[in-house]
Order: structure tokens, then C-alpha cells, then sequence
């Protein structure tokens, strides 16, 4: 028994004040189980099976040999796999059917899932897997993607497809200076370190899955549509997750392990290994993107002509958006944004890492250093002299931009005032230097959550709810909400996250993960405070009230709502050897009131270590010959390693989002954004040239040289 | 004619973080899959399992190796210590303190490796190993300094898709009691 | 991965005379390579015979100041001795070029040699390749060859090797030592790989069920100044695209000896003999360096998509030609 607890004596909260992870040493101990590590009696391991051909049909699954190695027990595929339900609308729409696995014979791209080995050992299975006779009858396939393709068309994704307003084409005629390019960026892919695992588990009529996601209700209620199940039949539990990017939500080891269990009435676990990570997992479309820039002499900006094209599987339209920053970020009389998909014999590329800003900053921040360039302006000085008053095409006003602020700081704390903006004119032994900076931007928003806020009988509260920390700190982030809601200390609040149980949430996804919770939280804390001003005793059993934000963010005012920041980059470049090294890096950024000032930094740290990652290393290749990944691996795959990484200085200006009941936007995404033109602009600012396709690698470097230098 | 087949599985004695386990294995059982499989010890992490990520290091006698490119049953007389062996009871080790004050890691699954890592590291440091990042290899020409730069070469076979880097080579540089040359 | 069976050799003659019982046997060093094209089903052996006890770990004097290195010495050990790193500074620093320190502790200095090309089409066991499947064909030259071979290809495999190491060795004039069922014997590295052709499955002149039980460095004063640069698509922890190990000797502004590798442009460690012999005799400058280069590089017939290689390795021997000159003049 005890009692309420009362306002603290000092208003000094804990939001905004540095807090290491609340799971922090279970991290560091190795006590943090993920996903294939919770332990089940009488678990059986699946192993995927993928087809070798781009494009056409299974003809055969001849599975006795695999049957009869030792240990295999069941072999599903297309002919003999449950039938699920593929045509419902989940949370975030339409799904991609790759998920839907074994449903028809059909080969839509290399590496689509066509059997599921389920043995007794992961070595039993593996090998039966590899010997797994699968016969096909293969069809030419098509997966050259190029902005130039006849049969590209528009598409409205989450954004409109086109925006447009004003004549280009008499604005471009009209200017006095106009830049008028193409830049590219290739397939890249999200590589959480974690590969995807679930264990599914039937009891009676219920279904039970360990998993690794980034959101278990999302996942929860799409297993429930595929398997005809009342959402109340399926739970998914998903406690630690090694890093998911976009790239966690219902993929097919869900779907396998669910089914083989039902199958064999046992517990079915099912990893993918790291070559069918890169498969099955979604990617980031490669991008062409023309950009055409008119200004006047001062370089105010007449003209913003921002077409980008992406390419999608045969299965599944996803759109790359990346004409957002230009819908964001600057204004102009002509202001025309479009997007459009290529159909190919690919896999289906999903979110990743701010999609659509990501690539599409790296076009549009590239070609306003040009313009800057050819206008002989400063870079930072173009921008704030385009600024715009409201959303360049909504016309909404902004919930708080200090984008301004951004750059003024970043220069001061860079020493961009001593800059010489010739190019090519530094130099340090073998290498050429360069600086470069950028503007970021990235749609914030709140997501409908609930949430369960328990004042226990000891004194201390335990907050439940779906939410899912996926490297975020939205663990810790939300102990330090709850606590200030409550007026207590974070020591006496418990978060519990990843259990669809605790019912329905936003997911951690669209850097919104975070700001959805807290506005779930904090309307929770409010209701219990209540609560307990009234009730005074606490019962053994604890009090527990739950939130629902659904109502609270529909009835949101509709305004421009992003996150902002100022990328600043310094590069070496040795030309004879085409190296590229980033010697530093600073972000400022303005998004929103920052919960815990210790994680937010690593977060947005890792966005821009991203960025140098994009910009230098990361491109996933596919051979036109078999119409499957190249080097399909992490050797064959570059991220960028610690020797990359150089000190890196992330920091932020005061901002709010006035709507929010905490303040929070957003930062997990607006931390790349940006940061890969500030290093292109970097590497001209180093040499004198423009690199305008992603990754800027040593031979693209070394066939580029330097330029009137 | 072929030769008779040969057993496929052997009983062997594994030491790991001190303590002796014996298990019959399959020979294809890498350390890796031992220990998260049959042993229940899942700190050590499978990031790729081709030796391309760094997750999965542990020490083998002492020096960093990748557990997933090591058959368990080669690795029978071997000492072992995966990041369950690293802590005193419960006063963490002084890598393992400086990754979570310093917020050496975001997702935490490279982590086990990250600090198993810097723990060889540091060790490799002090025994006068050169790296990559070392000008001169000669041994007149003494052992380098740990700066930033020899960190980073020395831990670049550990990546971590956060994008910890930045915080997780300070961890190692105030574990390494290098704060001043890692700056 | 197929089950296999696992012996651990306790000598040299019984490591050979088990190779030599089943075809379908392979010895397991550090295993850095090999479980992992077990892994991906490259590798296929009934058997492996592990070495890593057998007594070829040292590092012992040989001649008058050359060097006898066992097989089964990590790759670290190699690195980190002080008569390595004194004598043949530019093969310490190879090694610490490649791959990362867990690697280098597990990788023997046997194995290193024998590692496999990271060619993406020989290392995905459902695509063609002629190294992996004899007549399947080789789709990089149509395809993906971006990270190929420009030096000594043929029409049936452009796969280049992935060794660091070896590329040091391929400058110091290395002799690989080994034992079979029928006695040792002794290869120079110059005749250790044997050319592509159309045997690109063919990469050693090892006799069947040979093990490689040291290698062996002769004296080389030239050495003590040599230094070895790797370009890479990452900072670290990356195979090369090109490398240059190079050793020089200057008296008066003149070449006495010269030392020349390449790595990532051939099936093997590539030496640059044309490139020496343009160069002896020759002034230490960034000119002679270019043409010595070029000497070398008139024969290489890049691929469409790797002809930067071309450039990148006449600019990476000139960077460290000259490097090496302006150490000698300090």
C-alpha cells in the first residue's frame, strides 16, 4: 500500500537530460535475447529455398531426396503449403505478397521464395535445402532500369505523384542562370545487423511468434489477415531487435515459420541468412532523378523542376519518393515535382532510412551547390535567400522550421566563414581537401497508439506498450516521458515494449515512433494521475488506465511538419588513387524538443554515418547476365566500417512542435538526409568535379580527376 | 575404391568463459552455432556468418576470432570466452562500462562482438602489434600511439549498421585509458 | 553443407598420408575460406584434415638473413614479428591490409596462399563459372567484372586473387615448401599458380594432396626499404581493387634494384618483371617510375567496366616508387 505520488519538489524534469539505455548492461553483457535466441522445447529449424531464376514458373518441386536426408521433417512449397489470404488492406496498405509465401508457381524475381526445408538441426536443414531439387521453366527477364524507359509511369504512393504549378519551361527561358542535371543512386540496402528471424508456435487455435520487427501489433494484425485469424488469436512478442531501417515489418520468415508450425504441430523457427536478408527484405530502389534549376542573378530561384524515377517488382508498387525535399524545402513561381516506376523482374523495393528524402536530397542539395556555383553564391546563402514563408506547395504553414538557424550555427561551429570557394586549392600531401554542406528535411508526424500505465502498489509504475526499440532508445526515450508525466523519477517507471498484447501502436517507422508513444504515454500518466488524486490507495493489483491517441491526432491541425538540418562535410580526395575519406562531419539540426540528448546524438550520428556510407560505399549490384545480386553479402555489399567514420559532431537548435504534447518530431531519419550531397559537394569542393552518381567510388573518382585544377 | 566414410559427429569438451561443457556435435556445428544452439550462450551474435561482420568474435586462447568461421569441433582444447565471460560477477568490464556510459551502440547486436573486439584490442596494443593505420612497422620504430585512427583501423572488422562508430571508438579509447590520443 | 568427416592431424606425414587416402578431403588451416564456401556449397569435401596443430608454427632464421616461415603461422604472427616487419616491412604490412584482426588471428600463411577468388559468380554456387564448374561458362565478361583481372585473363575466367600477402610475397621472390605422400618438394612463387588458360579450375601446381609446410624468404637487403599500399572500395576490412608491393634501392638518383607486385588485376600476385627491368638502371624519378608502369601494364586487356584498373596501378606505382625515392634521399 502506499500512496499517490505527488509533483516534484523542483520542476526540473527529465526530459531533455542525458540517460544511458535502460537495457544498456543487458546489451553489453549479452543478456539481451533477440529474436532466434529465445529458447523453445522441441524447436524444429526452417531454411528457406530461393529461386535461382529471374523470371518464370516452378515446374517441379521434387523433394524425396531432401526427405530422405537425416533429420529433414516437411519440405512446403507452392504444391503442398496452406493457402492464405493475400487480398486485405493491412496498416499500411496494399502488402507486398513476397510475404505470401508458396501460393502459386509463379517466379516473379531471383530469389523468391519457392520452398521451405524444416529439419530437426539448422544443419540438417541447410543441406537440404542446397540439395533441394527445384526445376523451372525459366523466361527472359528485364531488369534494366534507367530514367529512359518508354514504359515509366506515374504513381501516387503516400505523396501525390505529381506536383506542379507555374510554366517551367518560359521560367527556365526567363532565367538567368540554370542548372539542368541528372544524378543517380543505386540499389542499396538496409543491412541490419540482426538478420530476420521468427519462431511460430500454435496453441490450440492460437498463434505465438518470436520475432524481430518494428512494430508487433502491425505485425500481428497482418499475420492475423493471412492466416483468417481474429487479431486476439495471434501474438507477437519482439523484445530486442538488432536494427531494422524499414526493413522489419511481415516478410516471409513469418509467414514460413507459421505455417511449417502448423504443419507439424511444432514449434518452427526461421532465419534468414544474410544473402536471403538481401532477397527478401525490401531495399531502396535506385533512384534517376533530373533536376532543372532557374534563377535570377541573386540566385532567388524562378524555376524547380524535380523528376525522379524509381523501379518496382512486377508484384508490387512501391515509390521512391524523392521529390519531397522539393516539395519541402524551397519554393519558386514555376515548382513542378514528379515520380514515377519501372516494372521489373525484381525483388520489391520497400522503405529504407528516410525513403525518398535520402536519394532525393542527395539530387536536389547537389544541384543547388550548383546553382550556387554558377551564380557565384554562397551556398548557404543561396539557401537562406530561398527560404520559403509556407509549404512550397500545400502553402500550409510550417510547424516550426529554423532551418536558417541551422545553417548559422553549423557555420559558426565549422568555420565556414573562412572558406575559399574556389575549388580544387587545398591540399594536404597526397590529398585534395574540400568542404560541402547541405540541407535535410524529413516528414514528421504521430501515428494512433494506445498505451496501458500501471501505478503498482510498491510505488513504482509500469508503462506497456507496443512499441518496438529497435536501436532508437525509445525505451529509455519513454521512461523519461513517462516519468515527467507522472512527476517520479525515471527509476521508478518500467517500460515494457514489443508485445503485441499491450495492443495496438504505432510502429518505429517514419520517425514517428517516439512522438507517437510519448503522445500515448503522456495521455495515459494524465488519466492515472487523476486517477490517483481520487482513489488515494493503491490495491495490490495496481491501477491501470489506458490511453487511446486516436481521436487527439485526427484532430490535428493540418501544417507542414518536418524536422530540419544543416549538413556540413569535409573530405580529403586523392585523385591518383580515386580515395575518398570524410575527415569530419557536423549536423545541426532542429527537430523538435529532444528527449534524451545521449541517445538522440548516436541517433542522429547514425544517420549521418549513413550518409558517408551512401555516399562513398553502398551499391548493392545486379548481373544483367542472370538477373541476380552480385555479391550478395557484406563483403560484396560495403557499409562503411570504423575506419571510415571520422569524428562526426551532432547537435540541435531549440524547437518544438507547438502541437505536441511533449514537443517531439523526429530524428531518426533527418540524420542522412542531406549528409551524401554535402559530401558530393565536398568532393567538388576538393577537386573541381561533380559527382552525380552514387556511390562516389575510387574508379569513378580516378576516371573524373580534377578538373581545370 | 573410396575409403571407409568417416564419423560425421564427435563427442568433444568445450572450455568456455571457464567452465567445461561436452556435447556431441555435428561436425558442420560451427563455435557459433554451439554455443547459441547448444549452449544457450546467444551474447556471441550471428550477424552474416561468412566472417564478413564481426558479430559473432569472441577470444579463442585469448586472441579475437569470428566464431562462425570456427568448427566447433576444432575448437575443442581451446579457451574460450564469449561477452557472457568478460564481467567480474557483477562489476562489468572496464570496455563493457565505457560502450554503455558512452553509448557505445544503438541496436546492441554488434555489441558482444564490438567489446569483444576492443577487448583483443587493446590487448594487441599493449603487445606492441602494428595495424594498418601504423606509418612505420618497423620495430625500431616503436609502438604507435592509440589514436582514433588506430582504433578505428584495429576495430574496422566490426561494423555496426547504427552507426555507432563515433561513440563506440571513445568507449574504446577510455577503456584503453587513450582519451587524450583518440581525440 | 554436407556431413563430413573431421581428423586432426597430430603430424606432417599422417596430415599427407589421410589427403592421400580420399580425393574428397581438404585440409582446414584457419578455415577462414574454406567453411565459408562450405557454407555457401562451393565447397563440397567428405573429410577435413586439420592442420592447425601440426608443428609449422615458427618463424625461424634461414640463409644469411632471409626468413623460414611455417604454414600454419596466423597471419597475425607473420605481421606482428619483429624480423618481418624489419627485414620485409612491406609483407607486414600486406598482411595488416587484409581482412581484420579476428581473421588475421584465425588465417594461416598456407592458407592465405591458397584462398579462393571472391569473384561474385564463383562464390554463388547457383551461378555459372568455369573455376567453379569446368565448361559452365563465365558470365563476368559479360557481366559484372568491375573488380576483374586486366593482367594475364583468358577468355575462360577473369577472376583475379584476393591475397595480400601473397603479393608481398610474389616481390620478395617467396619458395613455398610442402609435403606429399611421396616426399616435399618446393615451388618458387613466380611458378606457384599456373596461368589461367582454359584450366582456370587448375590454380596451383601443388601435386595432388600436397601440404604447403612453410614458405621461404630469401635474403633481400632491398626489402628493408619496401612498402606495400592497397586501394580499396572502404577505408578497411575490404578486398582490393589494386595494390602495389614495391621495394628500391637508389644510389645517386639512380635505380641499383627494384621490387614490383600487384595485387587484384591477375589470377595471382602479379610480378612486374617488365616493370623492374624497365627501371634498373634507370633515375629514381616520377618519369622512369610512370614508364617502368606502363612497361608493365602494355599488356593488360581490361574489360569495359575495369579499365580504371589500368590507371589506378600505374598511379598507385608511381605514388609508391616515389615514396620510396623520397625516403631513400632523407
Amino acid at each position: 500500500m502506499t500512496t499517490a505520488p505527488t509533483r516534484p519538489a523542483a520542476a526540473q524534469g527529465s526530459v531533455g537530460t542525458a540517460h544511458t539505455r535502460v537495457e544498456g548492461r543487458d546489451k553489453v553483457t549479452g543478456a539481451a535475447r533477440y529474436a532466434a535466441e529465445i529458447p523453445f522445447t522441441g524447436l524444429a529449424h526452417g531454411w528457406l529455398v530461393l529461386s535461382t531464376v529471374a523470371r518464370g514458373r516452378i515446374r517441379a518441386v521434387d523433394a524425396d531426396a531432401a526427405l530422405a536426408l537425416p533429420g529433414v521433417l516437411a519440405v512446403l512449397h507452392h504444391g503442398n503449403a496452406p493457402r492464405l489470404v493475400t487480398d486485405y488492406v493491412g496498416m499500411l496498405g496494399v502488402p507486398d505478397p513476397t510475404a505470401a509465401v508458396f501460393q502459386h508457381d509463379r517466379v516473379p524475381h531471383a530469389g523468391w521464395p519457392v520452398a521451405l526445408v524444416v529439419a530437426e538441426t539448422p544443419e540438417q536443414a541447410r543441406e537440404a535445402a542446397d540439395t533441394l531439387a527445384v526445376r523451372y521453366d525459366e523466361e527472359p527477364h528485364d531488369i534494366a532500369f534507367s530514367a529512359a524507359r518508354p514504359d515509366a509511369y506515374p504513381v501516387d504512393g503516400y505523396t501525390p505523384a505529381v506536383t506542379e504549378k507555374g510554366d517551367v519551361e518560359a521560367g527556365l527561358a526567363a532565367s538567368a542562370v540554370v542548372v539542368d542535371e541528372e544524378y543517380t543512386t543505386p540499389e542499396e540496402h538496409h543491412s541490419a545487423m540482426e538478420p530476420h528471424a521468427a519462431t511460430a508456435r500454435w496453441d490450440g487455435g492460437r498463434l505465438e511468434v518470436v520475432d524481430s520487427n518494428q512494430g508487433s501489433t502491425w505485425v500481428q494484425s497482418e499475420l492475423a489477415a493471412m492466416f483468417a485469424l481474429d487479431p486476439s488469436a495471434v501474438r507477437v512478442v519482439s523484445e530486442h531487435v538488432g536494427g531494422g531501417f524499414g526493413s522489419k515489418g511481415v516478410r516471409a520468415q513469418q509467414v514460413a515459420a507459421a505455417m511449417a508450425a502448423s504443419v507439424l504441430g511444432r514449434p518452427v523457427r526461421v532465419v534468414l541468412t544474410r544473402r536471403q536478408v538481401f532477397s527478401l527484405t525490401g531495399y531502396r530502389s535506385p533512384t534517376a532523378q533530373r533536376i532543372r534549376l532557374g534563377a535570377d542573378a541573386g540566385g532567388r530561384l524562378r524555376v524547380l523542376e524535380h523528376r525522379s524515377w524509381n523501379q518496382t517488382s512486377t508484384v508490387y508498387e512501391f515509390v521512391e519518393s524523392s521529390a519531397g525535399p522539393a516539395r519541402v524545402l524551397y519554393d519558386a513561381e514555376a515548382h513542378r515535382t514528379s515520380q514515377e516506376v519501372v516494372r521489373l523482374d525484381v525483388p520489391s523495393p520497400t522503405w529504407m532510412r528516410a525513403p525518398g528524402e535520402a536519394p532525393g536530397s542527395f539530387a536536389l542539395e547537389s544541384a543547388f551547390d550548383e546553382l550556387a556555383e554558377k551564380c557565384g553564391i554562397d551556398p548557404i546563402e543561396l539557401r537562406l535567400r530561398n527560404e520559403p514563408e509556407t509549404g512550397p506547395v500545400s502553402g500550409l504553414p510550417f510547424a516550426g522550421r529554423n532551418l536558417a538557424a541551422c545553417f548559422r550555427e553549423g557555420a559558426r561551429r565549422f568555420g565556414w566563414a573562412e572558406r575559399d570557394p574556389r575549388p580544387g586549392v587545398r591540399r594536404d600531401g597526397r590529398w585534395l581537401l574540400g568542404t560541402g554542406t547541405a540541407a535535410a528535411s524529413f516528414p514528421v508526424g504521430a501515428g494512433a497508439s494506445t498505451a496501458a500505465l500501471t501505478a503498482e502498489a510498491d510505488g513504482t509504475f509500469t508503462v506497456r506498450i507496443a512499441a518496438a526499440d529497435i536501436g532508437t532508445g525509445a525505451r529509455t526515450a519513454l521512461t523519461l516521458v513517462a516519468a515527467d508525466a507522472l512527476g517520479t523519477a525515471p527509476e521508478r517507471v518500467r517500460v515494457r515494449v514489443g508485445d503485441s498484447a499491450f495492443g495496438s501502436a504505432w510502429i518505429a517507422g517514419g520517425s514517428m515512433g517516439t512522438r507517437s508513444w510519448s503522445w500515448a504515454v503522456t495521455e495515459a500518466a494524465r488519466e492515472l494521475r487523476e486517477r490517483l488524486a481520487l482513489s488515494g490507495e493503491i490495491p495490490p493489483e495496481g491501477i491501470t488506465v489506458r490511453s487511446d491517441t486516436t481521436e487527439a491526432i485526427g484532430a490535428l491541425a493540418r501544417k507542414e511538419r518536418h524536422s530540419f538540418g544543416a549538413q556540413f562535410a569535409e573530405v580529403a580526395v586523392d585523385v591518383a588513387t580515386g580515395e575518398v575519406r570524410v575527415r569530419r562531419m557536423l549536423g545541426i539540426f532542429a527537430a523538435g524538443r529532444i528527449v534524451n540528448p545521449l541517445t538522440a546524438r548516436s541517433q542522429l550520428i547514425g544517420g549521418m554515418t549513413w550518409g558517408i556510407s551512401m555516399a562513398l560505399h553502398e551499391e548493392a549490384v545486379r548481373d544483367r547476365v542472370t538477373g541476380a545480386h552480385y555479391g550478395a553479402d557484406l563483403a560484396g555489399y560495403h557499409v562503411a566500417t570504423h575506419a571510415d567514420v571520422p569524428r562526426i559532431e551532432a547537435d540541435w537548435v531549440d524547437d518544438t512542435d507547438p502541437d505536441d504534447p511533449v514537443g517531439i518530431k523526429g530524428i531518426g531519419e533527418v540524420g542522412i538526409v542531406g549528409a551524401a550531397a554535402a559530401i558530393a559537394n565536398a568532393v567538388w569542393h576538393a577537386t573541381g568535379v561533380r559527382h552525380r552518381a552514387l556511390p562516389i567510388r575510387p574508379d569513378r573518382v580516378l576516371t573524373g580527376g580534377t578538373a581545370g585544377v | 575404391m573410396g575409403p571407409a566414410p568417416a564419423p560425421t559427429h564427435s563427442a568433444i569438451t568445450l572450455q568456455v568463459n571457464g567452465e567445461k561443457y561436452t556435447l556431441s556435435v555435428d561436425h558442420r556445428t560451427t563455435l557459433l552455432d554451439a554455443l547459441r544452439e547448444r549452449l544457450d550462450l546467444t551474447g556471441t551474435k550471428k550477424g552474416c556468418d561468412q566472417g564478413q561482420c564481426g558479430a559473432c568474435t569472441v577470444l579463442l586462447d585469448g586472441r579475437r576470432a569470428v566464431s562462425c568461421l570456427q568448427l566447433a569441433v576444432a575448437a575443442e582444447g581451446r579457451e574460450i570466452t564469449t561477452i557472457e565471460g568478460l564481467a567480474d560477477g557483477e562489476r562489468l568490464h572496464p570496455v563493457q562500462q565505457a560502450f554503455l556510459d558512452l553509448d557505445g551502440y544503438q541496436c546492441g547486436y554488434c555489441t558482444p562482438g564490438q567489446i569483444c573486439s576492443a577487448v583483443a584490442v587493446i590487448e594487441e596494443h599493449a603487445a606492441g602489434w602494428p595495424s594498418a593505420a601504423t606509418d612505420d612497422v618497423r620495430p625500431e620504430a616503436g609502438v604507435p600511439e592509440l589514436t582514433a585512427e588506430e582504433i578505428r583501423e584495429r576495430m574496422s572488422g566490426n561494423l555496426c549498421r547504427c552507426g555507432a562508430y563515433v561513440s563506440i571508438v571513445q568507449a574504446v579509447a577510455r577503456a584503453a585509458g587513450a582519451e587524450e590520443a583518440a581525440v | 553443407m554436407r556431413e563430413f568427416g573431421y581428423h586432426r592431424a597430430a603430424d606432417v606425414s599422417g596430415a599427407v598420408a589421410l589427403l592421400a587416402a580420399d580425393p574428397d578431403a581438404r585440409f582446414l588451416g584457419g578455415g577462414t575460406n574454406l567453411v565459408d564456401l562450405m557454407k555457401t556449397g562451393v565447397e563440397r569435401p567428405a573429410r577435413l584434415v586439420d592442420v592447425r596443430d601440426l608443428p609449422l608454427d615458427r618463424i625461424e632464421p634461414a640463409g644469411d638473413g632471409g626468413l623460414r616461415i611455417g604454414a600454419t603461422v596466423t597471419n597475425s604472427e607473420l605481421a606482428a614479428h619483429p624480423e618481418v616487419r624489419r627485414r620485409y616491412p612491406a609483407l607486414a604490412q600486406a598482411v595488416l591490409a587484409g581482412a581484420s584482426g579476428q581473421l588475421r588471428n584465425m588465417a594461416t600463411v598456407g592458407g592465405n596462399l591458397l584462398q579462393r577468388t571472391r569473384c561474385g559468380y564463383f562464390t554463388d554456387a547457383s551461378k555459372p563459372c568455369n573455376k567453379r564448374v569446368p565448361g559452365s561458362g563465365c558470365p563476368a565478361i559479360e557481366g559484372v567484372h568491375h573488380n576483374h583481372a586486366v593482367l594475364g585473363a583468358s577468355a575462360h575466367c577473369v577472376a583475379v586473387h584476393p591475397s595480400d600477402m601473397g603479393v608481398a610475397l610474389a616481390a620478395f621472390d617467396a619458395v613455398v615448401s610442402y609435403e606429399t605422400a611421396d616426399g616435399p618438394g618446393a615451388l618458387p612463387l613466380a611458378d606457384f599458380y599456373l596461368p589461367v588458360g582454359d584450366t582456370p579450375h587448375r590454380e596451383t601446381a601443388l601435386p595432388p594432396g600436397a601440404l604447403i609446410t612453410g614458405v621461404t624468404l630469401p635474403p633481400a637487403p632491398v626489402a628493408a626499404r619496401s612498402r606495400y599500399r592497397k586501394v580499396r572500395e572502404r577505408a578497411s576490412y575490404a578486398f582490393a581493387i589494386g595494390s602495389v608491393a614495391a621495394a628500391l634501392d637508389v644510389a645517386d638518383g639512380v635505380v641499383r634494384e627494384v621490387r614490383l607486385a600487384f595485387g587484384a588485376v591477375a589470377s595471382r600476385p602479379w610480378r612486374a618483371r617488365a616493370a623492374e627491368r624497365a627501371l634498373t638502371g634507370a633515375p629514381a624519378d616520377a618519369d622512369a617510375f610512370a614508364a617502368a608502369a606502363d612497361a608493365e601494364l602494355s599488356a593488360a586487356r581490361p574489360l569495359p567496366d575495369n579499365a580504371y584498373k589500368v590507371t589506378l596501378m600505374r598511379n598507385l606505382t608511381v605514388a609508391v616508387l616515389t615514396e620510396l625515392a623520397e625516403e631513400a634521399a632523407r
